[in-house]
């Protein structure tokens, strides 16, 4: 018992379980949306995309968030353009952009690694992270919760049916923008409780899971919050005693439950879908 | 009552493709008015147009004597989109399909008050979707995905429901059970406007009929409309055409003829002199 309590005592590992927790979240609630619409590699693609923004940032002594605002809008403004005067398809383009903007990241910190290291960007360092940079995630999460709670009707709206939610008055185009300024804030945040690389399973798994346990919207967001939370929030706390990283130990126990889901999950399981097919 | 006035409505896209011009019309409540055109002859323009989401370049749409964005904010236009356009996926089951019509009725926040959960039952009800209300959209056939869409619309509440080709996918039958509910809407005051390339189920469906191609081709009554002559128009020679003229039916005077018109879904049968111009019967898919 004062084994398990062990990590209470110190002061950066309650942060870092509250703070995971929270960004987990944050994350698990976008991932609902994002799953549906086959965007999922958007979250990928803005999670590497920002990351030059976020060493220049550093280098700069600016706050993180504001870099990789501007670097995620620019890699979002590149796509843009470069889809609307080629022929290139969607996913030609995204990928061409977003491990431009990677490498760039890269190049940069390997260049003048005193602001931050590779290690912390790649695979995220929420052990280590400091008091500002966590009032940043803290304050990011909190904002795009809040707006979530208040809008996830509107947004679920239009991302069932776009023409309809025009013709109620919804404001589409201004809705999707909102959401992908979001996802990318969101996706800050993520980058650094678990790294640029699994951010993506941050804004993916829990959506995923929690779309084979329920059909209906308000339910899936509220068990892929939860599920994102607490495996975030356990998996900072495991971290301590397997002395691993947390990133890595928060998705693979995310991916331990969506097996687990996709297997025996009451309606849509594997197993069910099978004695449900031999009749 | 008259509710949409097309007042020399034209499109011409920023690449400068022209999808419409010059559309005068007016449309009216208590009908079924039948928009008919080959695909790209602007019919989704016209809706898009009368829905708001482009704005002519030329010309006014106005509903109920108002913008067309004000009449959105009332909610006077509903929308039913085309079976393909929706996912059948996704977690939302009957109710709050339906539910989402109420949407422009409620707060910022979406509540739903006692009103919009009454008038969501209302509308189920009278689709003959009440009992349905629990399950997921994918679990439904053909024809009552169609009604919970329309019971979206009813719940709006709007004067004008749009269809974007209703019946494909759905088979004769369900389409005589959805004919007869378009039916008793329109007379219940509404106008109902359908798009559809169908030929053969405008005559038995449809009041009124308006003919697109880029421009306003022919618009009124079926009777008179719905000629053999209008559609060689909006259809040029894209359709197949088989004539049996007197001579190969019967051997007595008759001059009247029967002329069959299909693209690929239920044929139009046309039966009369000159080709006919009066619509006595039409083709089922037997």
């Amino acid at each position: 018992m004062e084994l398990a309590l062990e990590p209470f005592a110190y002061n950066y590992m309650v942060k870092a379980i509250w703070v995971s927790a929270l960004v987990g979240g944050v994350c698990a609630f976008l991932s609902a949306y994002l799953m549906l619409k086959g965007w999922s590699l958007m979250g990928d693609a803005l999670a590497h995309s920002i990351v030059p923004g976020v060493v220049l940032s550093y280098a700069l002594a600016l706050p993180f968030a504001i870099g990789a605002f501007f670097a995620g809008m620019l890699a979002a403004l590149s796509m843009a353009i470069v889809k609307q005067r080629t022929r290139l398809r969607e996913d030609a383009v995204i990928g061409l952009i977003f491990t431009a903007f990677f490498a760039a990241g890269l190049l940069m910190v390997s260049i003048n690694p005193t602001a931050v290291s590779i290690q912390a960007i790649i695979f995220g360092n929420i052990l280590a992270i400091s008091d500002q940079d966590i009032n940043q995630v803290v304050i990011i999460s909190v904002v795009c919760l809040i707006v979530l709670c208040v809008k996830w009707k509107d947004l679920m709206a239009v991302f069932f049916d776009e023409n309809h939610a025009r013709s109620i008055g919804l404001r589409v185009t201004a809705l999707k923008v909102l959401f992908f300024t979001l996802l990318s804030a969101a996706c800050v945040a993520a980058l650094q409780t678990v790294g640029a690389i699994l951010v993506i399973a941050m804004v993916v798994t829990p959506g995923a899971t929690a779309y084979l346990l329920t059909d209906k919207f308000d339910r899936l967001i509220v068990i892929a919050v939860l599920l994102g939370s607490v495996t975030s929030g356990v998996g900072a706390y495991a971290s301590f005693f397997l002395d691993a990283n947390p990133g890595g130990l928060i998705v693979t126990l995310q991916t331990l439950i969506f097996l687990s889901v996709f297997l025996f999950a009451p309606k849509y399981g594997f197993f069910k879908r099978r004695a449900a097919a031999n009749g | 009552m008259n509710i949409i006035e097309l007042n020399n409505v034209g499109v011409t896209y920023p690449n400068g493709q022209v999808a419409l011009e010059g559309v005068n019309a007016t449309l009216r409540t208590g009908t079924i008015c039948g928009l008919v055109g080959v695909n790209g002859a602007g019919k989704s323009t016209l809706f898009k147009a009368i829905m708001g989401f482009v704005k002519p370049t030329v010309g006014k749409v106005s509903i109920a004597g108002q913008e067309v964005r004000q009449a959105l904010k009332k909610n006077l236009v509903s929308y039913v989109p085309q079976t393909e356009e929706v996912d059948w996926n996704f977690p939302v089951l009957v109710e709050d399909v339906v539910m989402m019509g109420r949407y422009g009725h409620m707060g910022f926040m979406r509540r739903p008050a006692r009103a919009d959960h009454q008038a969501v039952d209302n509308a189920l009800e009278r689709v003959d979707m009440g009992a349905y209300k629990k399950r997921q959209i994918g679990e439904l056939s053909g024809g009552q995905r169609k009604r919970v869409f329309v019971a979206r619309a009813l719940a709006q509440g709007g004067q004008i429901i749009l269809l974007d080709e209703p019946f494909t996918g759905v088979d004769i039958k369900t389409e005589e059970s959805l004919v007869a509910l378009f039916r008793s809407l329109a007379r219940e005051d509404r106008l109902i406007l359908v798009s559809t390339h169908n030929l053969g189920s405008v005559p038995n469906f449809c009041d009124d009929v308006m003919l697109i191609n880029q421009s306003l081709l022919a618009h009124g009554p079926v009777e008179t409309t719905f000629t053999q002559s209008n559609l060689a128009k909006a259809f040029g020679g894209i359709l197949r055409h088989h004539q049996l003229v007197g001579a190969d039916l019967h051997d007595d005077e008759d001059r009247r003829s029967v002329t069959v018109l299909t693209d690929d879904e239920r044929p139009l049968v046309l039966y009369g002199e000159e080709g006919g111009q009066k619509i006595t019967k039409h083709g089922t898919e037997e």
